[in-house]
């Protein structure tokens, strides 16, 4: 307590700073964000749930989670291939790789979307030989699972990455000291000690898609029941001027979003409780 | 022993072999995709797409956008960052998670937010229709959005970098009898200029590329509200598929020259500090 406020008489500009900080974060989040409790509250339970509970907007939600849990689970693999080979292996152009790995975050979801479907499209570079054996991707879920995919990718691969290059290597050389295999040793040691930063990038992964939109448009089709993801839906609301239709949806997806965001906090602060325990 | 701490060079092989395919299919493709449309019927063509009198209302509207979103979050960046390391009080975590709401808001809802606001049936819109002013399917409603969205990303990179690096040197330079400005311009920002940077690279990309929360406020007019991503859709869904890939192939270059800012900046910055962990970002 003494500590705190003789820092305060030293450093000044404490009351402007934290002033504008908290009349900024007022007028451009808290404000706005409040409307959706504005309009769900004056909504009423009944037409909320008979909206949130619509056949097509159930369809939505089975189509956007289901394409999410596939999408991060493809990342879950892959991610962990990728960051394992970055973070153990040396080979030539790694630095160019490492840097690729961020494109999702950096490339405008829009252009990720064109590209995407212009790929899979049956004349793409891609989707002619995938329709030849049989498999269309553009225009089916398996398409908005390719572009989840994509806009997921960099987030298990740069949650593990700074944990494997963090292992400790005495650790495996007990492992392999004491006799045991490779595989041992991974299945034993090293997965394990991977697991919480593992299951923290697929969540982020998992909680980033359900709310995507642009790179998830053009691939997907938009076909009511089949093809049309829940953002769509919101914006479909939108612009009949249902406000409150839109609004209700939104609540349930935001709800849906918070709930992952707060068990990806207890996971993480789980994780490093564990960390200081080991 | 050595050979034990590694795997088998085929199981090496492998899965180096696995981690290309999978980025060269799901990165390095679609990026080739873009330029290779782009060009597809020669440079004339794409040069002419890029001038087209809509294509170059939607680049002005995003410089715009951006020159406008970009200093005030920087300015919210240094502030919150300022009050939140160099000072103790009540409420900080929560404080910090609001200060990250935006990242969990999904694209969509953030566009709508503005459009429950403003909009023709939002709170605020019979005033603004009383009052002749416009802000959804107008210029406004795009800045807000787009403020909104970009809005944690410089305070997100500078406030982890300011907790690590302490309070002293600016305690001694107030002993000595140095002004909060003097402190903050010739201490504080040398010391955190690469997070400075970094976060104003990630929040001008974000500002540029925007697409789901501009689309829900934009309306779409050409040469009016139209910025680069949405003049992108515009132009794909009239199948005028060079046209568009050509107009994305600068947002494309745009996100390539933000890898490479990017990683210099990584580099300079973990050159210059040493000893310091540079914050990594998670989203």
């Amino acid at each position: 307590m003494i500590a705190t406020s003789s820092r305060r008489r030293v450093l000044p500009g404490f009351g402007l700073t934290l002033g504008f900080t908290l009349l900024y974060l007022s007028l451009i989040v808290l404000v706005p964000l409040s409307m959706l409790a504005l309009r769900t509250a004056s909504m009423g339970w009944g037409p909320f749930w008979a909206t949130v509970t619509s056949p097509r907007v159930l369809a939505s939600y089975r189509l956007t989670f289901g394409a999410s849990l596939a999408a991060a689970a493809l990342n879950g693999v892959f991610g962990l291939v990728v960051a394992w080979v970055l973070a153990r292996y040396r080979f030539p152009g790694q630095r160019v790789v490492d840097a690729l790995v961020d494109l999702p975050f950096a490339l405008p979801t829009a252009v990720a979307g064109i590209a995407l479907t212009s790929l899979y499209s049956s004349n793409g570079w891609l989707g002619r030989p995938l329709e030849a054996l049989g498999l269309k991707v553009a225009f089916t879920p398996l398409g908005i699972v390719v572009a989840l995919t994509f806009i997921g990718l960099p987030f298990v691969v740069r949650t593990l990455q700074p944990v494997i290059e963090d292992l400790d290597v005495e650790v495996e050389e007990a492992a392999a000291s004491l006799g045991a295999g490779r595989r041992q040793t991974f299945a034993h040691v090293i997965l394990p000690a991977l697991f919480p930063a593992w299951i923290t990038g697929f969540a982020l992964a998992f909680a980033r898609a359900l709310g995507e939109y642009g790179s998830v448009v053009f691939i997907a089709g938009n076909m009511p029941m089949r093809t049309e993801i829940t953002s769509l839906l919101i914006i479909t609301k939108l612009e009949q001027y249902d406000y409150a239709g839109a609004t209700a949806i939104a609540v349930v997806m935001l709800a849906a979003s918070f709930l992952l965001l707060g068990a990806i906090n207890r996971l993480q602060s789980w994780a490093s409780r564990r960390g200081a325990v080991a | 022993m050595r050979r034990a701490l590694t795997e088998p060079p085929v199981v090496r092989g492998t899965l180096l072999a696995v981690a290309v395919v999978f980025l060269a299919l799901f990165l390095v493709m679609p990026l080739a995709a873009v330029f290779a449309q782009a060009l597809e019927k020669g440079l004339g063509a794409y040069v002419s797409a890029l001038r087209a009198p809509d294509a170059w209302a939607a680049i002005r509207l995003t410089l715009l956008t951006a020159a406008v979103a970009v200093p005030l979050n920087l300015v919210f960046g240094l502030a919150a960052s300022w009050a939140i390391a160099k000072f103790e009080f009540p409420g900080k975590g929560t404080l910090l998670t609001l200060i990250d709401l935006p990242f969990a808001v999904s694209p969509v809802i953030s566009g709508m937010i503005f459009v429950l606001l403003f909009g023709r049936q939002g709170l605020l819109g019979p005033w603004l229709g009383a009052h002749d002013l416009k802000v959804i399917f107008a210029v406004p409603g795009i800045v807000l959005a787009t403020v909104f969205v970009t809005f944690p990303f410089v305070a997100r990179e500078l406030i982890p970098v300011m907790q690590a690096l302490g309070n002293e040197e600016e305690e001694a330079a107030r002993v000595l009898g140095a002004g909060g400005g003097q402190i903050f311009l010739r201490v504080t920002l040398p010391n955190v200029k690469w997070g400075v940077l970094y976060g104003v690279i990630l929040c001008n990309a974000r500002a540029m590329g925007e697409f789901g929360a501009v689309s829900v406020v934009s309306g779409h007019i050409r040469g009016l509200t139209n910025t680069i991503p949405l003049h992108v859709e515009i132009l794909y869904n009239e199948y005028n598929f060079q046209a568009a890939f050509a107009v994305a192939s600068l947002l494309a270059f745009l996100a390539l020259v933000t890898l490479l800012a990017r990683s210099l900046v990584e580099w300079r910055s973990r050159r210059a500090v040493r000893s310091d962990e540079p914050a990594r970002e998670a989203a």
